[in-house]
C-alpha cells in the first residue's frame, strides 16, 4: 500500500472541512442559553475526545491484524494509530481542562467519572511506547505491543459503558442513543466539526505512515544495493527493517 | 426571559473569549508541533536518501575504475 497516494487531495478536503467547521462554530451556531460563548469549546473538545478514543480502538483492530497475519506492517499501522490517538487525546484533555476552568472554576475535577476515566485511558496508552521500546527484539516487541493494544483497546468501550452507568456526574450528556439534546444548527455544526477532526486524524495517520514507509524502503534499498548488513538498527522505530 | 438569560450563563461573555481562544489555540498548536516534528523527520529522510544516492554513485565509479587497473597490471 502506498500511503502517500492521494494524500494531497485528502489534505485539501480536510483543510476545507475544518475551515467550514470553524466558520459554522463562530458565525452560524447560536450561543448556548446556559453557557453562552464558552460552549464553543464543545465543538473542538468533544470531537477530539471521540476521535482519540476511536483511534485507540482502531489501533486495537489493526493489532488484531498483526497477530492474525504476523505481518509487521499491521503493527506499524497500529503503532501510528495509537500515536495519533494520543496526540488527539492530549489536545482533547487540554481543551476540556480549559472548558472546565471556565465553566466550573477548576482546571480538573477528580470526582467527575468522565474526566478521570478519560485520563486513565490516556495514561494507559501512554505506557504503550515505553513498554514497546523496552523490548529489543523487533518480533517480540511487535507481538507484545499488539497484545497490549488489543487488551487496552477493549478497555475503552468497557470504560465508556461504566462511566455512562455512573449515577453521579456533573459532566453534561449531550449525545445519547435517543438522538441527543442539541438543536438542529448546533447538531449540524457539531457533526461537521466531528467529520473535520476524523478527516484530520486520517490525513495525519496516512502522512506518518507515508513517512515511515519511505524510511523503511530507504533502509531496504541500502541493504540490497550496498550489501550493508551491518546497518545499525533504527532507534525507537516500529517500522519493519 | 432576557433577564434570566443575563443571569443564567455560567460565564459572562466578556471573560469567556480568552478560554475559547485558549482551547482552539491549544488544538492548532498541537497540530502544528506534530507537523513540524514530521517535517524535520521528512528532511532527515531526504538527507538519508541523498547519502544513499551518493554512496551508490561512489560504488559505481569504483567498479568502473577497477577493470582498467586489472588490465594495466
Amino acid at each position: 500500500m502506498i500511503y502517500g497516494r492521494g494524500l494531497r487531495g485528502l489534505a485539501l478536503v480536510t483543510t476545507a472541512t475544518v475551515t467550514v467547521a470553524l466558520a459554522l462554530v463562530f458565525f452560524y451556531a447560536p450561543l448556548d442559553a446556559d453557557q453562552g460563548f464558552i460552549q464553543k469549546i464543545f465543538y473542538i473538545h468533544v470531537p477530539l475526545a471521540i476521535v482519540s478514543l476511536g483511534g485507540f480502538v482502531f489501533g486495537g483492530v489493526l493489532a488484531v491484524g498483526h497477530l492474525r497475519t504476523g505481518d509487521r506492517r499491521w503493527d506499524m499501522r497500529s503503532y501510528v494509530a495509537i500515536h495519533m490517538a494520543l496526540i488527539f487525546g492530549i489536545a482533547g484533555l487540554l481543551s476540556g481542562s480549559i472548558w472546565a476552568k471556565a465553566s466550573w472554576g477548576h482546571w480538573w475535577v477528580w470526582n467527575e467519572p468522565t474526566l478521570v476515566s478519560f485520563l486513565i485511558v490516556l495514561l494507559l496508552f501512554s505506557t504503550y511506547q515505553p513498554l514497546r521500546f523496552a523490548i529489543e527484539d523487533p518480533e517480540r516487541q511487535a507481538r507484545y505491543a499488539s497484545v497490549f493494544t488489543i487488551v487496552a483497546a477493549a478497555f475503552v468501550p468497557l470504560n465508556f459503558i461504566a462511566v455512562r452507568l455512573a449515577q453521579q456526574y456533573v459532566h453534561p450528556r449531550v449525545l445519547t442513543l435517543s438522538g441527543g439534546n442539541l438543536p438542529g444548527s448546533m447538531a449540524l455544526t457539531f457533526y461537521v466539526s466531528l467529520i473535520g477532526i476524523v478527516l484530520l486524524y486520517i490525513t495525519l495517520w496516512r502522512y506518518e505512515m507515508a513517512a515511515k514507509s519511505a524510511r523503511m524502503h530507504i533502509r531496504r534499498l541500502r541493504r540490497s544495493l550496498l550489501d550493508d548488513e551491518a546497518l545499525p538498527a533504527m532507534k525507537r522505530s516500529a517500522a519493519p527493517s | 426571559m432576557t433577564g434570566w438569560l443575563a443571569a443564567a450563563p455560567a460565564l459572562p461573555l466578556h471573560s469567556a473569549g480568552k478560554y475559547v481562544a485558549g482551547a482552539y489555540i491549544v488544538f492548532v498548536a498541537v497540530v502544528l508541533i506534530y507537523v513540524s516534528i514530521m517535517a524535520r523527520r521528512l528532511s532527515a529522510t531526504q538527507r538519508e536518501l541523498a547519502r544513499l544516492q551518493r554512496e551508490i554513485e561512489a560504488r559505481h565509479s569504483e567498479r568502473d575504475e577497477q577493470p582498467e587497473i586489472e588490465t594495466a597490471a
